[in-house]
């Protein structure tokens, strides 16, 4: 890499950190106003722990991203086995009606998904949040668990049930484990779509739930609370961690299979 | 066998359904209600209202600045990935890492950051005032709007240029170079054309979220500055015209349709140029 490369990667790489830097910085202002530097102090790490409401609205994120992306995945996974045996014609078409959320401006899907349920008559709330984020969910989920299952090679299961395997248990210990890596993946985007989604659930949580991002939003309005700067670094501290701990995984079985493979 | 599979055609049914309830019924929720009055009497009415300036100008400056975010993008990105795709192994990996990371930031925070940094006695100013230079009005401007707009939606022109660029064969390049292309020579002649559909699908990606996000202009624009978004918002939300909020919206869904048209016909393009 010449010179011009690192310098033009350095830029980039301040752009997007710049305003990290300026929440970490933030979680240990003592000011309670942004743009005031009054010194250092954890007191918002401590108080993030005693704040009913961001704890209130980091369960909901995480309670209904779990079980959005949980359902979005094992939907899309039933979707995907049933569209390797249909044709061609049939695959284009539900693909491009699984991604209308996909492409559809965010504001839109939100609105209509509010329309919706108002017109059936339910009451906006958790349960409401919980249905959209699984119509949000779903195509990322499809995205990724689809091209896997178009892979897979029937002959493997068409042999484990010549062997006598009753229809599941061959699906389970012979496709299953091939999918493994696109279900998991599904799984993971799923609930990062689900945690960061902001508009969508704005428009269908009704009064009186806030999931984190919602509730971010409505201390925007009056004034945030800095315990927000602490919870948002400890996420991106542990997010740090997490690629962290995959990179080395990674290193060791790359080591381990060259061994191997010299050995 | 042949039973099995036709079993295995029903797995597709909750979908169906899924897809019927949630996707297909809510547009026509939004078509009803763009189309009728408060009574549920049918109305060409809200479409004639949304003729009106004001929401037209509106619409006009959201499409400037959604263009311009995505032009920004799209000179950002193309030089990234250009260098990436040199580095691919082993480095670039954690280059590109490096560029993943901040998407897990709340975005709703990581505007309100830029918000700090932009502010007239913010970050920046302090900064620029520091080297001397006279401090700049940024927050509350349409330039705001569009450092908010391509800081949040870069990463989705980078990666499907990423997976088009790195998937040009490099003896492509090489075979140019070396029948004497200099190197912009083969970028505008090779790497290029060769990386449209990459070009073509990142540009929809960025372009939809800006042209219709109400966030980012209202935390970078100070409610000053109303693009279409904002005003669909605050007819749901303040106003309460739902009528008017959902024509809008099937404003937007013409330019939604647009978009997914051009990249259905870049794609067949494409796929000619290969055969």
């Amino acid at each position: 890499m010449n010179k011009k490369s690192k310098g033009y990667l350095g830029l980039l790489v301040l752009f997007m950190y710049a305003p990290i830097f300026v929440l970490v910085a933030q979680s240990f202002n003592a000011s309670r106003y942004r743009g005031t530097w009054a010194g250092f102090t954890l007191d918002w790490y401590r108080e993030l722990f005693g704040s009913e409401s961001i704890l209130d609205a980091f369960w909901n994120t995480l309670s209904i991203g779990f079980t959005a992306a949980l359902l979005a995945t094992l939907l899309a996974l039933l979707t995907a086995l049933g569209m390797k045996c249909i044709s061609k014609k049939g695959q284009v078409m539900l693909r491009g009606l699984a991604n209308v959320p996909l492409l559809n401006a965010d504001i839109v899907t939100g609105i209509s998904l509010m329309l919706l349920f108002l017109g059936l008559g339910l009451r906006l709330g958790y349960d409401t949040i919980l249905l959209a984020h699984i119509v949000i969910c779903l195509p990322y989920a499809l995205l990724c668990i689809l091209p896997q299952v178009l892979a897979t090679d029937d002959v493997l299961y068409e042999a484990a049930l010549d062997l006598g395997a009753p229809p599941f248990t061959a699906f389970r210990k012979v496709v299953l484990p091939e999918l493994y890596p696109g279900i998991l993946s599904a799984f993971l985007l799923s609930f990062a779509m689900s945690a960061d989604d902001f508009i969508v659930t704005y428009f269908t949580k009704g009064a009186g739930i806030n999931t984190l991002t919602t509730e971010i939003y409505a201390e925007l309005k009056v004034g945030i609370h800095p315990e927000l700067y602490a919870l948002s670094t400890l996420f991106f501290v542990s997010v740090i961690v997490l690629v962290g701990l995959l990179a080395m995984n990674f290193r060791v079985l790359r080591a381990r299979t060259s061994k191997r493979r010299l050995a | 066998m042949q039973k099995n599979k036709s079993l295995a055609r029903l797995f597709v049914v909750p979908f169906g359904l899924w897809a019927t309830i949630f996707i297909v019924l809510p547009l026509f929720f939004v078509l009803y209600s763009g189309l009728s009055d408060g009574a549920g009497h049918l109305t060409l009415a809200n479409l004639s209202e949304i003729a009106a300036w004001e929401y037209a100008k509106s619409l006009l400056l959201s499409i400037g600045l959604a263009l311009l975010s995505t032009a920004v993008c799209l000179a950002l990105a193309y030089p990234l990935v250009l260098i990436l795709r040199r580095v691919r192994y082993g480095r670039g990996a954690w280059i590109f890492v490096l560029f993943l990371l901040p998407l897990w930031m709340n975005s709703l925070l990581t505007t309100m950051a830029w918000q700090t940094i932009l502010e007239t006695h913010g970050v920046l100013n302090t900064l620029l005032t520091a080297l001397g230079f006279s401090p700049v009005a940024w927050i509350n401007t349409p330039a705001a709007i569009v450092i908010g707009m391509v800081y949040n939606f870069l990463p989705y022109m980078v990666l499907p240029l990423y997976v088009s660029v790195t998937r040009i064969d490099p003896s492509v390049i090489d075979a140019a170079r070396d029948l004497g292309a200099s190197f912009w020579q083969a970028l505008r002649r090779v790497i290029l054309p060769l990386s449209m559909p990459g070009i073509v699908s990142g540009c929809t990606m960025v372009f939809i979220p800006a042209l219709t996000t109400f966030v980012i202009s209202a935390l970078l624009g100070g409610n000053k500055i109303m693009l279409i978004g904002n005003i669909i918002e605050q007819e749901f939300t303040a106003a309460y015209d739902w009528q008017i909020g959902s024509a809008l919206s099937m404003v937007l869904m013409v330019f939604i349709l647009l978009n997914l048209l051009l990249e259905v016909f870049s794609d067949s393009e494409g796929k000619g140029a290969r055969q």
